[in-house]
This record gives C-alpha cells, sequence and structure tokens, in this order.
C-alpha cells in the first residue's frame, strides 16, 4: 500500500474514464447529428422555403450553393458529419439558426450559461436536502418523521416538475396576482449585468430550482435511506458502540462515510433527469435558459439550433458523470483497481 | 435457497407455535402464495393496486362511465365552471346540481358564470342519455351517472373552451393515457429481455459493448431527445400512426432499464445450484431459459415493469402537453392540459388543471404498487 502505487493507479484510472467520457461523448454527437439529418430536406431549402415565405430577401443561390459547401451538404453523410463536428470542435461553428437569423453559436453562449447555473443550484439543493433526510429516516426507522417523509417521497417522485411548475404559476397569479415568470423582475431584463440584477436573479432563481429539484430529491432520499440501512446492522457499529463512541460520532465516521459511495455514484442518473427537468420547467416558466429554445427550435425544425442544444445539454450530463466517477474513486481506493 | 425460512406473516396466526399442520402451510406453499402474503401487508401498495384497477376499469367502460361523449360540444356553456353536487333534498336523499345564469360584459361579450341556486337539476346513478357505443359495436344509452334529464347542464369539473364536459374528456383521455404506458413498456420489456439476456448470457466482449451502449443511452437527458425526435413526426400523420410513434420513442429509451434488471438476474442465476443442475442434466438451452431461469425472476420483471409505467405515462403528458405528442381531435391527459399552457387561462378557469390529478393520482398508485410487488418479489428474504 505505498503511495506511489496508489498515485499510478489514481493516473490509470483517470486514463481509462477519460477515453470512456471521449467515446460516449463521440456516439453523443453522432445522437445529435442524426436529429439534424431526420427531417425531409436540407437545411438549406428548409432556410429557403422559409425565407421566401417571410417575405423577407430571398437567399441568393451563390449564397445557397456557399452554405451547402461550407456544411458539405452535398456530399455524403459521413462527409458532412466530419464537417459539422470539425466546425464545432475548431471552429466554434454551431451553424446558422434561421429562425432567430443569427449564429447558433451565439443563442448557445448566451442560453447555457443560465442552464448550467439553473442545474448546478438544483443539484445542490438535492444534496442538501437528500442527504441530511435520508439519513434521519434510516436511523429513526418507521417513526412518524420516517413516514411522512417516505410519503412527501413518492410525491415528489410522482409529480413532474412541470406540473408543479403549472400550480406556482395558478397560486401566484391567483393569490399574488402575478405569474411567477422568468429569471428577472421586468426593469432588469434587458439590462446589462450588475450586481443588482445578479441580485435579482437570485430572488427569482430559487423556485424553478426548488422545482426542478423536487423530483431528484425523492429518488436520493430512498437511495441514502436503503444504503445507510444496509450498514447500520452491520457488526462494525456494533464494535463502535460497545466502544463508547457517541451516536452522532458514530453514525458519521462510519456508516455515513460508507453509504456515500453508491449515493456519489447516483449522480450519473439524477445529472440527466435535472437537465431534463430543467427543460420542461423552463419552458413553462418561460426562463431565458435552453428549454424555450431547444423547443422553439424544435417546433419549426431549426435543426442545427437544436442538435447543437442537444449535443452540449448531453456532453454536460456525461462530463457530470465523469466527476463522479472521479469522486467515488478518491472516495473508494477499490473502485479504482477495477 | 433450499430451505424455507419461516414466515413472519402477522396474516397467518400460528395458534401455537409448534403446531404441525399450521406450520406446513407456510413451508408448503408456493412462490406465488408467498409473494401474494407479503404483498397483502404493504397496505398502501394494496391501495396503490386498486387504484391502478379502478382507473383501467374506467378506462375500459369509458362510454359507460363518461355523462356525455369527450367531442360532445354546446357553445351555450363555454368555460361553464364546476357544479358542487348535493346530495339532500328536504332531508331526503335526491342529489341535485344547480343550474347557471350568466351575465354578459357589454364591452368584451365574455361570458361570466354563476351559479343560480333557484335552478335545481336532479342527478342520480344509472340515467339513460347520450347513446353510445361500446367499444365501437355494443350499442346503449346507460351511464353511470349524470342528469336525469339529458337536455339540463351537468359538468361536474366544469366545461372547457367549447363547452365540452371536463370529466368526460379526462375518463375517455385514460384509454390513452394509460395505454400508451402499457404499449411502450411492453416494447421496452421485449427489447430489455432480449438485449439484457444476451447481455447476461453470452458475457464477455458482447456484454461489455452492450452495457457501454446502455452507459451512453442513459447519460443523454430524456426529454431533449424525446422532444427532438417527436418534433421530427410529420404533422399529416394519422393519430393511430402518431400514437404508435410516440410509444416507440418513449421505449427507445425505456427498455435501458429493464435490459439491466434482466442482466443482473441471468448473471446471478448462472451461479444458482438448481441451474448447475439442469445443465448438467443436459437441458436444451432454450428450455434452460424459458423453464428454469424465467420463472424465477419473473416476479422481479413484473415489478420492474410497473415501476418503468409511471415514467411512461409521464413521459407521454410532457410530450403532449408540450404539444409535439399527440395533438387534438384525439384526447389525453397532456393534450387536455396543453390549453392551461397560457397562465391568464389558467388563472381563469383553474378547473382545466383536472386532469393533472389524475395523472398524479394514477402515477402514485403505480409507485406504490411497484413498490410493494418489488418488496414482494423476493418472499424469502
Amino acid at each position: 500500500m505505498d503511495l506511489e502505487r496508489e498515485v499510478e493507479d489514481m493516473w490509470k484510472f483517470l486514463f481509462r474514464r477519460t477515453l470512456a467520457m471521449l467515446f460516449t461523448v463521440w456516439v453523443v454527437s453522432i445522437i445529435s447529428f442524426a436529429v439534424i439529418q431526420l427531417p425531409p430536406g436540407d437545411y438549406v431549402t428548409t432556410l429557403m422555403s422559409q425565407m421566401v415565405s417571410q417575405g423577407g430577401r430571398e437567399l441568393t443561390p451563390e449564397y445557397a450553393e456557399q452554405l451547402r459547401e461550407l456544411y458539405g451538404l452535398n456530399e455524403s453523410m459521413y462527409v458532412q458529419y466530419g464537417k459539422w463536428i470539425t466546425n464545432i470542435i475548431f471552429k466554434g461553428q454551431f451553424g446558422y439558426s434561421f429562425v432567430y437569423k443569427r449564429d447558433a453559436v451565439e443563442l448557445i453562449t448566451e442560453r447555457m450559461p443560465m442552464t448550467f447555473a439553473l442545474s448546478m443550484s438544483s443539484f445542490v439543493l438535492v444534496w442538501v436536502i437528500a442527504l441530511p433526510i435520508g439519513i434521519y429516516s434510516a436511523v429513526r426507522k418507521y417513526s412518524i418523521g420516517d413516514y411522512i417523509f417516505t410519503f412527501l417521497g413518492f410525491i415528489g417522485l410522482a409529480v413532474p416538475s412541470f406540473l408543479l411548475a403549472l400550480i406556482l404559476l395558478f397560486v401566484s397569479q391567483k393569490y399574488l396576482g402575478q405569474a411567477m415568470i422568468g429569471l428577472f423582475s421586468q426593469e432588469f431584463a434587458d439590462a446589462a449585468w450588475s450586481w443588482d440584477k445578479f441580485v435579482d436573479m437570485l430572488k427569482h432563481l430559487w423556485i424553478p430550482t426548488i422545482l426542478i429539484g423536487l423530483g431528484g430529491t425523492a429518488g436520493l432520499i430512498r437511495t441514502m435511506r436503503a444504503n445507510l440501512l444496509d450498514e447500520l446492522n452491520k457488526p462494525y457499529v456494533e464494535t463502535a458502540r460497545a466502544k463508547g463512541l457517541s451516536e452522532t460520532r458514530l453514525l458519521l465516521k462510519y456508516p455515513v462515510r460508507h453509504a456515500l459511495n453508491p449515493f456519489v455514484s447516483t449522480i450519473g442518473w439524477t445529472l440527466p433527469n435535472l437537465v431534463a427537468g430543467e427543460v420542461i420547467v423552463a419552458i413553462v416558466l418561460n426562463l431565458p435558459t435552453s428549454g424555450p429554445v431547444l423547443y422553439r427550435a424544435l417546433q419549426s425544425q431549426d435543426m442545427f439550433v437544436a442538435a447543437g442544444f442537444i449535443l452540449l445539454l448531453s456532453i454536460l450530463t456525461v462530463i457530470g458523470t465523469f466527476i463522479s466517477d472521479l469522486l467515488l474513486a478518491v472516495l473508494d481506493p477499490r473502485i479504482r483497481l477495477r | 435457497m433450499a430451505q424455507v425460512p419461516l414466515v413472519t406473516d402477522p396474516s397467518i396466526e400460528f395458534a401455537d407455535p409448534f403446531d404441525k399442520a399450521e406450520h406446513t402451510q407456510a413451508e408448503v406453499a408456493s412462490q406465488w402464495k408467498l409473494m401474494w402474503w407479503k404483498f397483502k401487508r404493504h397496505k398502501m401498495a394494496v391501495v396503490g393496486g386498486i387504484v391502478v384497477l379502478m382507473f383501467y376499469l374506467v378506462a375500459l367502460f369509458a362510454e359507460f362511465v363518461a355523462p356525455v361523449h369527450f367531442t360532445s360540444y354546446n357553445e351555450t356553456y363555454v368555460y361553464a365552471p364546476p357544479q358542487e353536487i348535493h346530495l339532500l333534498q328536504n332531508g331526503r336523499f335526491s342529489p341535485y346540481v344547480f343550474g347557471y345564469r350568466f351575465e354578459r360584459d357589454p364591452a368584451s361579450f365574455k361570458k361570466t358564470w354563476f351559479i343560480d341556486e333557484s335552478v335545481i337539476i336532479p342527478v342520480g346513478f344509472f340515467v339513460s342519455g347520450e347513446p353510445y357505443k361500446l367499444w365501437g359495436f355494443i350499442p346503449g344509452n346507460w351511464h353511470l351517472f349524470g342528469s336525469k334529464n339529458p337536455e339540463e347542464p351537468f359538468y361536474l369539473l366544469g366545461a372547457d373552451k367549447s363547452g365540452r364536459d371536463v370529466f368526460s374528456r379526462i375518463v375517455y383521455s385514460s384509454r390513452i393515457s394509460l395505454t400508451v404506458g402499457l404499449a411502450g413498456v411492453t416494447i421496452s420489456l421485449l427489447l430489455g429481455i432480449l438485449i439484457g439476456g444476451i447481455s447476461g448470457l453470452v458475457g464477455g466482449a458482447v456484454d461489455n459493448a452492450i452495457q457501454r451502449l446502455i452507459e451512453i443511452l442513459i447519460s443523454v437527458p430524456t426529454l431533449p431527445l424525446w422532444l427532438a425526435l417527436a418534433a421530427v413526426v410529420p404533422l399529416d400523420w394519422t393519430p393511430v400512426k402518431v400514437y404508435f410513434m410516440i410509444t416507440v420513442i418513449l421505449s427507445l429509451i425505456g427498455w435501458t432499464g429493464l435490459a439491466r434488471v434482466v442482466r443482473s438476474k441471468f448473471l446471478a442465476l448462472r451461479e444458482e445450484d438448481f441451474i448447475l443442475a439442469a445443465i448438467l442434466d443436459g437441458v436444451p438451452r432454450s428450455r434452460l431459459i424459458f423453464r428454469h431461469m424465467i420463472p424465477s425472476f419473473l416476479s422481479h420483471i413484473i415489478a420492474s415493469v410497473t415501476l418503468a409505467i409511471p415514467g411512461m405515462i409521464l413521459g407521454e403528458t410532457a410530450l403532449s402537453f408540450l404539444g409535439l405528442g399527440l395533438r387534438e381531435p384525439v384526447v389525453s391527459w397532456g393534450v387536455m392540459l396543453r390549453e392551461t399552457q397560457k397562465v391568464t387561462v389558467l388563472a381563469t378557469y383553474p378547473w382545466l388543471l383536472w386532469p393533472a390529478a389524475a395523472v398524479i393520482i394514477v402515477v402514485l398508485a403505480l409507485n406504490f404498487l411497484g413498490d410493494g410487488l418489488r418488496d414482494a418479489a423476493d418472499p424469502y428474504q
């Protein structure tokens, strides 16, 4: 158990996981690209018909040809995929949005940070709520508190976040006279970033955060409770108790630490759920995140924008899973060896 | 596994712990019987099961349960509010609802509805009303309940923008909303058993590849992908085709969880003595799988399936709510909720949110049922 070998193990593990992550990102990029290819016709024909129907300036044949050239639409699928992905990786070009008449990359850089902030804050909230409640439910098994949390947990699982958002809209409109829509008050909506705007955002942020986080919390409470219950019956807990360790110290130092391992690995499936929840809650509450843009893009078959967002949202969750794997490896050295 | 431990089931009362006859009852009981005993102890699961059963019965007999057909409209009663049922009249049991009166805003021509307490509309069970064809071919006009005079308005949960009965629409919607889950789960189950079974039985590189594929599919956020796939469904498709497409889309991602369960069960069973015995006996592979392996984890599969249905129901609701799933004239809970997307509509006509209650109740019940089934699936624990 010398340190040198442990460090070497860690590097090997890191290398393996990074390779696996890159592979996953590659497959995800193929799935996202397939989304562009699904609707009939190509991007340029859609763009042309769109411009004609809106009575705007017509696309010149030269420009159309130029666009086809840029994205290689005259070539085979493989070449098209290659061009699309190299444009993204080396030029940061995600294509053109014919709904917003802008570069897709602008839309993405505008919306993704908010999505990221919202998903992360929901994620932190989920953990902050689920961890202590899970521990409580396990230690006080079958107590009234445990039953209440179990019941609330089930409701949290059963009520989808967009229905909660709808109910919240109704309640806020009915009793506060104003629907809680958006992330900013009116005076800040179009203002440049400032400290006041930031504070204003925080005041609005907690509502969607709770709405998105609630579903995930229920699942995690149950996971934590089950993990800890398995540990609490083990002989080492009894030994520690016999040695006269205080209950709190005993609980937090051994069984909780042990039960945390499977808990950490749940990041892998909570994160995609949170991102999915973010998308639909954002559509209902009209938040300035990726949800509404993705929704509009899909409805009007603005496929480059849609594919870009799906790719980035997926990468966000893949990176989250990667981080959870690393955390797990730090917490539990046995995992590195597998 | 060979020795059946004592079942600690309060429903089997041992008058005397050494009573031989009572004792053997638990020892010789079949696996399914043990599971039933264990399931019965889980009260919430039993309640959940009953609720689920009722929902499916309502869906089956929708024509009979709903007072009117889901397309019946009456432009007089656009956005009429729900009527409260009063049970007693002059101290006798004779249920009735009050009628409506409205005032028209002179400027906007918008109707404002009031409950008119001077008009009494008697309602009752098993009334004859709008004629229907049960399942499309059995004619009838008996309804579970409704107003005694079919001409009088009866809107238990209010009316929508065309003056259609919200309650009747919820009842008919359950047909679509509840079967999307079943159909989707069936497709995922077939895929899951096939792929998970191959993964668990063949092992090695194949297993590795399938596991990686599942990991990748799980790491893609479901909703954006569903949205993307649903957005591609052409607008001019027939409702049946769209319905089928939506179930396929839902199960494309749903099979992964079931495949994992099946695989882990196959892996665990490979080590069991009775499987080894069967192999040594020279049992052919197909018989080994269908006669020995599948029956021993069928209960787990049933539990996983029950827990997978709610996700499908919610998926369909979300897609239809966003207008990317089923569309009018097909009616599902998600399609109905689509009307509540505008905050002003929602605030003025809050009863349009009732389909959400149906979604929540049925999903909750399925979760409880599945949880109980999962616990009961291993009666020897």
